[in-house]
């Protein structure tokens, strides 16, 4: 089941904004051990949350499974740091699809807005997309 | 060191992170990634994988914690890597990440750290890399 080329180029929003609430920011960094005052500290690998939602948003959208997709690179690179009170929201774009293997290479880039519509954070990813296991 | 400003060719010290089934869990729920693969077994065998692995984003953030322990909680600007090598980890104890580094270098009220990240002595992200901005040391 390849990935269909011609979705390079299109774009996928999160199904709804995020608010950065000290609970969410605490149990991610109770997770992943990050240190600093609970439910403070923003771990810089939190906006993935968002940035999840709007690839799940593609999968659902494409009917690819996601226990068929790993992920191959994830970047973010940040505007400003984000803070306890953002309401956030994302869009993935696509901006690549090759074969490699018999696996789909996927390259994703997503635009974390605030309520203001002004980017806070920007995320590439690969995802690559195993086929007929 | 810690809380120091950090210069070009400093060797970070070598942070050991175990990281467990528990803790997959936990994080599935924590971000909202609940593919099967980081904790069912049969699915992760299924899909031609070696067993459970750590979400990417797991090992991700534990270099991003990495970061904030050498740094005293540093503004991260940029952060990232490739996932080249799965992270397995066993139903029993854990499996360990080791993530080290060097500061790249310090230019523009940037420092770039060059860092490696393994697990059993096997480089598991690759061309990881942090930027953390000069002066927003807060330890």
């Amino acid at each position: 089941m390849p990935v269909d080329p011609s979705l390079v180029g299109r774009r996928f929003p999160a199904p709804a904004p995020l608010t950065v609430t000290s609970e969410r920011v605490g149990a991610f960094a109770a997770a992943v051990g990050h240190p600093g005052a609970a439910g403070d500290v923003v771990p810089p690998t939190f906006p993935i949350v968002l940035a999840f939602d709007a690839m799940q948003a593609f999968l659902d959208a494409e009917q690819v499974e996601l226990h068929r997709i790993v992920h191959g690179e994830q970047r973010f690179a940040y505007v400003r740091p984000l803070v306890v009170g953002d309401e956030l929201s994302a869009t993935l774009t696509v901006t690549g699809v090759r074969q490699i293997g018999g696996a789909d290479i996927i390259a994703t880039a997503s635009e974390i807005t605030d309520a203001t519509g002004a980017v806070v954070c920007t995320g590439k990813a690969t995802l690559v997309h195993g086929g007929a296991a | 060191m810690s809380g120091g400003a950090l210069a070009v060719g400093d060797t970070l010290t070598e942070k050991v992170f175990t990281v467990t089934r528990a803790d997959l869990v936990a994080y599935a729920h924590a971000s909202g990634d609940h593919n099967p693969i980081h904790q069912d077994e049969q699915v992760a065998l299924s899909v031609g994988l070696p067993g459970v692995i750590a979400h990417g984003m797991y090992t991700l953030a534990l270099l991003g914690r990495a970061v904030a322990e050498w740094t005293g909680g540093a503004e991260v600007v940029d952060i990232g890597a490739k996932f080249t090598s799965p992270v397995v980890v066993p139903a029993e104890g854990g499996a360990e990440v080791v993530v080290g580094g060097t500061v790249k270098s310090v230019a523009d009220g940037l420092v770039t750290l060059a860092l490696e990240v393994t697990c059993g002595g096997q480089k598991v992200l690759g061309m990881p890399r942090a930027v953390v901005r000069e002066g927003t040391v807060s330890a």
